[in-house]
């Protein structure tokens, strides 16, 4: 037992790690804060133009949604950071890695985000339009707020999806947590440091699990 | 009634939904505080015309204009004409997510650009009119379907329209709740609002209405003061559909 203890949860360890950890989750809070914006913002975009009827528009969207639906974010990932400096286009870590989740991720946001807008009947944007708003501006003040309403839930669940995904930009040597964890394994040849990440990424995500848990509840409650 | 002066004044109206001929040409023009009452069986292409006033709907050929505006031109701010035409749904259309208020202060502060404290002023006002000004901070599920009706006429007329078009205001209500959207439809009259109404209240249009038009297969078969259209009906299809609404 004290073996396993010393082994898995050695405090010493993660002491002499945790400025490295601490690093690694300032990285991953950082990648978290560009990503999930970045991918809100693009899901937004995607959706609107889906509300477009013009095939020149909608043909050439749903390529590009299923393409990046389809690219698994790992390969899209080495391909960005890997593969296109081969054609003298360097992005380095980061880059790769935030313009690699804008594709994957926006495409997804994306997909809920439609979802959301044909939740909502066509009599409210009937009746926005014929007080004289806008096209956008009844978008913006009476669909999406409804929208996103509707969908939070697969927002939020979404969104842990994405924060869990910021690990694989480890492989790129991008040094966020869970590279950092593994740099000090490397070093004290001890697991610690990884469990210690585990526990670190269980609290980050937390409390979004107990939102999503509740609003799913309400969701269901309102049915 | 001059041409000249109307309100609205829709000419030559067709409408096409792909193989399907909707509206074959029907002319509609309203004077000012005139109140014409359009009546006729399912599907003969009511709302369909009503939606052609306020471009809802892109009629296939023909010309509307409201207030002097021409409608269809390429160069109309639909935007600004539309803040002119009132419209009130069968199924109210109220934003849910938005108390009564905030239903009647959003085009006033978007499309008019009026202060947050202007808007809510003129709402205020205008929920008073449809008698339901203590309702300003409920939401529209807390509401019964009469007081929702209510506010979505708020919510046109405190833009100060030329004029209003009703689809079937009442024909979603409880009967009991009829009454009370009726009797703010009165008092629009009575303030002098130029009003189009589609309905099957036809004890409404007997008391209220200037002029009737039967609609059938997408033409206007017959039109006339409410006592010459209940009273001595001339085309055998607007006798078959009076008959019809008796026997119900
Ligand atoms: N967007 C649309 N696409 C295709 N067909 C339509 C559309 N809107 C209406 N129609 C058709 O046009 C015809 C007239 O419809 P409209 O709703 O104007 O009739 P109405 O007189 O208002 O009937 P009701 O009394 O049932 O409301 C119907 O056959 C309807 O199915
Ligand atoms: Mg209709």
């Amino acid at each position: 037992m004290d073996e396993f203890v010393a082994t898995f949860f050695n405090l010493e360890v993660v002491r002499a790690a945790s400025p490295i950890l601490l690093q690694g989750l300032w990285v991953t809070v950082q990648l978290i804060v560009v990503a999930v914006p970045l991918g809100l913002l693009g899901g937004v975009i995607l959706a609107l133009l889906s509300t477009i009827r013009s095939r020149w528009v909608r043909w050439p969207l749903i390529a590009w949604v299923d393409f990046f639906r389809a690219f698994p974010p790992l390969v899209l990932l080495m391909f960005l950071y890997a593969g296109l400096p081969f054609a003298g286009i360097e992005l380095g870590a980061f880059g790769a890695v935030a313009i690699g989740f804008f594709l994957n991720t926006s495409s997804y946001y994306g997909e809920i985000f439609r979802a959301g807008i044909e939740s909502i009947p066509r009599g409210q944007m009937e009746a926005a339009r014929s007080t004289g708003l806008t096209a956008v501006q009844a978008m913006t003040w009476v669909i999406l707020p409804q929208a996103v309403r509707n969908v939070l839930p697969d927002l939020v669940s979404n969104t842990l999806e994405v924060v869990k995904l910021t690990s694989i930009a480890s492989v790129v040597a991008l040094p966020e947590l869970l590279y950092q964890a593994r740099q000090a394994q490397s070093v004290t040849y001890n697991p610690s440091p990884i469990v210690a990440a585990a526990v670190i990424y269980f609290l980050l995500l937390w409390p979004a699990v107990r939102l999503l848990s509740r609003l799913e509840h309400r969701a269901v409650a309102r049915r | 009634m001059l041409s000249g002066g109307a309100i609205l004044e829709a000419r030559g109206i067709h409408k096409h939904f792909g193989h399907l001929h909707v509206l074959k040409g029907v002319d509609l023009v309203v004077a000012p505080r005139e109140l014409v009452f359009i009546i006729g069986p399912s599907g003969s292409g009511k709302s369909t015309l009503l939606r052609c006033c306020n471009r809802l709907e892109e009629p296939s050929s023909g010309s509307v204009v409201v207030d002097g505006i021409d409608l269809l031109d390429r160069r109309t701010d639909i935007n600004a004409a539309r803040r002119r035409i009132g419209m009130v749904f069968q199924s109210f259309n109220l934003y849910p997510h938005m108390t009564a208020l905030g239903n009647v202060s959003l085009a006033l502060r978007r499309v008019l650009g009026r202060s947050r404290e202007e808007a809510e002023e003129i709402a205020h006002a205008a929920l008073r009119r449809v008698g339901l000004d203590e309702k300003a901070n409920a939401y529209p599920l807390e509401l019964s379907g009469g007081q929702q009706q209510r506010v979505a006429i708020a919510r046109a007329i405190a833009l100060e329209p030329r004029v209003m078009l009703f689809d079937e205001p009442t024909s979603a209500l409880d009967p009991e709740l009829v009454g009370g959207v009726l009797k703010v439809m009165r008092e629009l009259r009575e303030s002098g609002m130029t009003m189009v109404v589609v309905s099957h209240e036809m004890g409404f249009a007997r008391a209220a209405a200037d002029r009737v038009l039967f609609m059938d297969h997408g033409l206007v078969v017959e039109e006339g003061p409410p006592a010459q259209i209940f009273g001595e009906p001339r085309a055998e299809r607007l006798r078959g559909f009076l008959r019809d609404l008796d026997r119900h």
